[in-house]
């Protein structure tokens, strides 16, 4: 008679729930799986406040509380806009700038190897070191952020368009050429297709950069925004549930921006 | 030499009965039933995607079939298993160890000289002396896959299944590697389960041919290959074997 | 194609003509507060006679060892997990990706409450600046491994504890140590930052304390090129460990 044998390994079930298209089933459990990771942040969180009452750090419901306040105050909208325009601006700048510059060095190589040098000294240095010069240069206020947010961007930018750049097959450039392609052409038809994906990848990572740097930049030169408050909150008058609340505002806000970012690159 | 054919009463090794497989909507295997015998060289042949690797996997264990089972020595399979080793592509081989530590890799319950010892006997049966101490990425396609036979033998498995090995090679390598492999089973007599989509290397190689439908799969013709090794690739009976398996599979043999 | 010697000529070139450029600015500008090279290369040999140079050196160098080690220590370990058991990840990956947008900076308020002012507070904002992309590149590193290995591995009869040590970490660590190396550079720009804002000594300090101090912006560019340059020395560095690990192991890491 007919057998059925039935295998347990999880290692199989695994292989064939990959095969198999994601059903309602498997997908609830996911999410589940994914909040139960935050839901258990937060459980040892407020166990933690609990444990310790006299401590000056807040528990989940003071900071969700500190958020609403915000928003009532309508304090919530204009510190997140004020980072996002800083973002934004020091954030287009630097792929203004990035681009063209790494395309140009991943094309000529001796202008790479003339620049590289100067770009990995560069590197190293935090672009909050810049701050002192920067507020010399453009004083205290959003230049000076925009400067600091542009520094931080514009190098991963630069990096990912030099190497994508060198990394385009070069079949497909002389199959081109041998279709008479000019330079412009070839640029435009051939190289910026073929550099796109890894362009992509390179601004995701320097809008992380960016948001990162743009909280630092706000907590030392600007008076608004998401650095500041959290600076602001504890100097004037320890409120550290508007601390943590600006911290867990910057860490959606983020993961917010990363995800839009992946999914623009999907496509 | 000519090595004697199996002997048609040797023990049933590997049953498979009645064999479906399933992915999600797709039905890629239906009813196989298999047997292959100790020591006999099968091969499977199909077009391209019909489900001859699936078969192979669920024979390995890697994969529950969706029904029928699969018995060797009697034994339902339940997972993959150190007496029946799988031969992949040579990519299979470790990057991070060398010739000999690839080959010694199933050996590490032994005692250090026994697996010495039986890691250099490999390393001269496939032809690698003088590269043992060597890194993968330092050979060419044809010797990486010799390591992955020393890897596999050097385990003393008692089935070995093979998955296209000599897909990735060019075909002056493919028939160099054809005859090692027989040579080296001539030392070492195991039951062989081969996929490929090369007709003539499944003529020149196998006891038997198992010509594989398209999906879903299912057993279409066994071909007895009567010929003794070694093959003359141009004897009547060879080309009019080859031209039968051509004909099940459907192609014409005129180009 | 271009020559070993225009690799070294054309940087000194390029850079001749900016330090040219930048030396006629200043002075074309009048600037009195802006240095010049000149006067930064003196900025350097003031640190130095008042010692300052290498223990300010030293200390950012030790706060990020510290951190950085718990970070490797912690963090390889977790990627190493989370990139072998599905469930794990996700249940980890959310929280990982909502905490990492969080600047270590950010963390900065929070570091002082737990530690006051002192050297846990960089150290610890050194190691949420590396820990995290430790983890995810570990990670990726892991899910990059090709299934072949491990079926090869089940197929020799290794048990899960075996294949991780002897086929997954073997297969995944040239990323992991790429990893490692791209959180060594964060890990330094962490602790300059760090002390800029929370203790009285190294590298990141000096800047702010040059400036604040008496708007010495000879020594903040100086303190820059410094910390710029030892920056640079750690990359080399862990390049260089990549690449004879890399070598060892017969692998090509690009």
């Amino acid at each position: 008679m007919r057998v059925l044998a039935r295998r347990r390994s999880s290692r199989l079930r695994a292989q064939i729930f990959e095969a198999v298209l994601d059903s309602r089933a498997v997908r609830t459990r996911k999410l589940l799986l994914s909040l139960s990771g935050v839901a258990t942040l937060v459980a040892l969180w407020s166990l933690a406040i609990a444990l310790h009452p006299a401590t000056i750090l807040p528990g989940p419901l003071k900071v969700l509380s500190g958020v609403v306040d915000l928003a009532r105050r309508g304090l919530l909208a204009r510190h997140v806009v004020a980072s996002l325009f800083r973002v934004t601006w020091g954030y287009v700048l630097a792929v203004l700038v990035g681009i063209p510059l790494g395309l140009c060095l991943g094309w000529w190589r001796r202008a790479d190897r003339a620049v590289n040098p100067f770009l990995q000294i560069l590197r190293p240095i935090s672009p909050l070191a810049w701050i002192p010069i920067s507020i010399l240069w453009f004083g205290v206020g959003d230049g000076a952020a925009v400067f600091i947010i542009f520094l931080g961007a514009v190098l991963p930018i630069t990096v990912a368009a030099t190497n994508a750049v060198a990394a385009v097959p070069s079949v497909h450039l002389r199959a081109a050429r041998n279709f008479g392609l000019g330079s412009r052409e070839l640029l435009v038809r051939v190289i910026f297709p073929s550099v796109l994906p890894q362009l992509i990848v390179g601004m995701r990572v320097a809008l992380g950069v960016a948001w990162l740097v743009v909280v630092a930049a706000e907590m030392i030169a600007v008076n608004s925004g998401l650095g500041f408050l959290i600076v602001d909150a504890r100097n004037a008058g320890n409120r550290y549930d508007l601390v943590v609340a600006g911290m867990v505002l910057i860490g959606v806000i983020g993961y917010g921006l990363d995800v839009g970012m992946r999914r623009l690159e999907r496509t | 030499m000519v090595a004697e054919a199996v002997p048609t009463r040797a023990p049933i090794k590997i049953a498979i009965r009645g064999v479906r497989m399933r992915f999600g909507a797709v039905e890629v295997l239906r009813d196989v039933d298999l047997d292959v015998r100790e020591g006999e060289l099968v091969c499977l042949v199909g077009p391209s995607g019909c489900g001859k690797s699936t078969l192979l996997n669920i024979v390995g264990g890697f994969f529950a079939p969706s029904g029928g089972e699969v018995r060797i020595d009697g034994e339902p399979v339940r997972g993959p298993d150190p007496r029946r080793i799988f031969v992949f592509q040579e990519r299979g081989v470790f990057p991070w160890l060398t010739v000999e530590g690839n080959i010694a890799f199933g050996l590490s319950k032994l005692p250090r000289e026994e697996r010495a010892r039986i890691v250099a006997h490999y390393v001269e049966l496939v032809g690698l002396e003088g590269f043992a101490r060597a890194f993968p990425d330092e050979l060419s396609g044809g010797m990486k896959q010799r390591v992955e036979v020393a890897r596999a033998l050097a385990v003393k498995p008692d089935v070995l299944y093979l998955d296209e090995p000599f897909g990735a090679l060019d075909s002056i390598t493919r028939l160099q590697m054809r005859s090692e492999l027989l040579r080296i089973l001539q030392a070492e007599k195991k039951t062989m389960l081969f996929v490929t989509h090369d007709i003539e290397e499944s003529v020149q190689l196998a006891d038997r041919v198992v010509v594989m439908s398209t999906r879903p799969a299912t057993v279409q013709r066994i071909v007895d290959i009567d010929l003794p090794h070694p093959r003359d690739l141009s004897s009547p009976r060879y080309l009019a074997l080859r031209d039968s398996i051509f004909e099940a599979i459907g192609l014409a043999h005129k180009i | 194609m271009v020559s070993r010697f225009e690799s070294i000529v054309l940087p000194l070139l390029l850079g001749a003509i900016c330090i040219a450029l930048w030396s006629l600015s200043v002075h074309w500008t009048g600037t009195k507060v802006f240095p010049s090279p000149l006067q930064v290369v003196r900025g350097v040999g003031e640190l130095w006679r008042r010692g300052l140079l290498l223990p300010y050196l030293r200390d950012s160098l030790v706060r990020v060892a510290v951190g950085y080690a718990a970070a490797v220590a912690l963090g390889v370990p977790l990627g190493l997990c989370v990139g072998w058991s599905r469930n794990l990840a996700t249940a980890i990956n959310p929280l990982v990706e909502l905490l990492r947008p969080i600047s270590p900076i950010a963390w900065i308020p929070v570091a002082i409450v737990f530690f006051g002012i002192g050297n846990l507070a960089p150290i610890f904002l050194v190691f949420l600046g590396a820990f995290f992309p430790i983890v995810v590149t570990t990670h990726d590193g892991v899910r990059a491994v090709p299934p072949m290995y491990l079926r090869a591995a089940r197929n020799f009869g290794l048990s899960p504890a075996q294949m991780l040590r002897r086929v997954l970490l073997p297969a995944a660590l040239p990323q992991i140590l790429s990893g490692l190396r791209i959180a060594l550079g964060i890990a330094w720009l962490v602790v300059v930052a760090a002390e800029m804002i929370a203790v009285d000594s190294g590298l990141g300090y000096l800047i702010i304390d040059a400036r604040n101090a008496g708007k010495r912006y000879d020594l903040v560019v100086a303190g820059m090129l410094l910390i710029g340059a030892t920056g640079l020395v750690l990359d080399l560095a862990a390049r260089r460990l990549e690449r004879v690990r890399a070598l060892r192991w017969g692998f090509r890491a690009d």
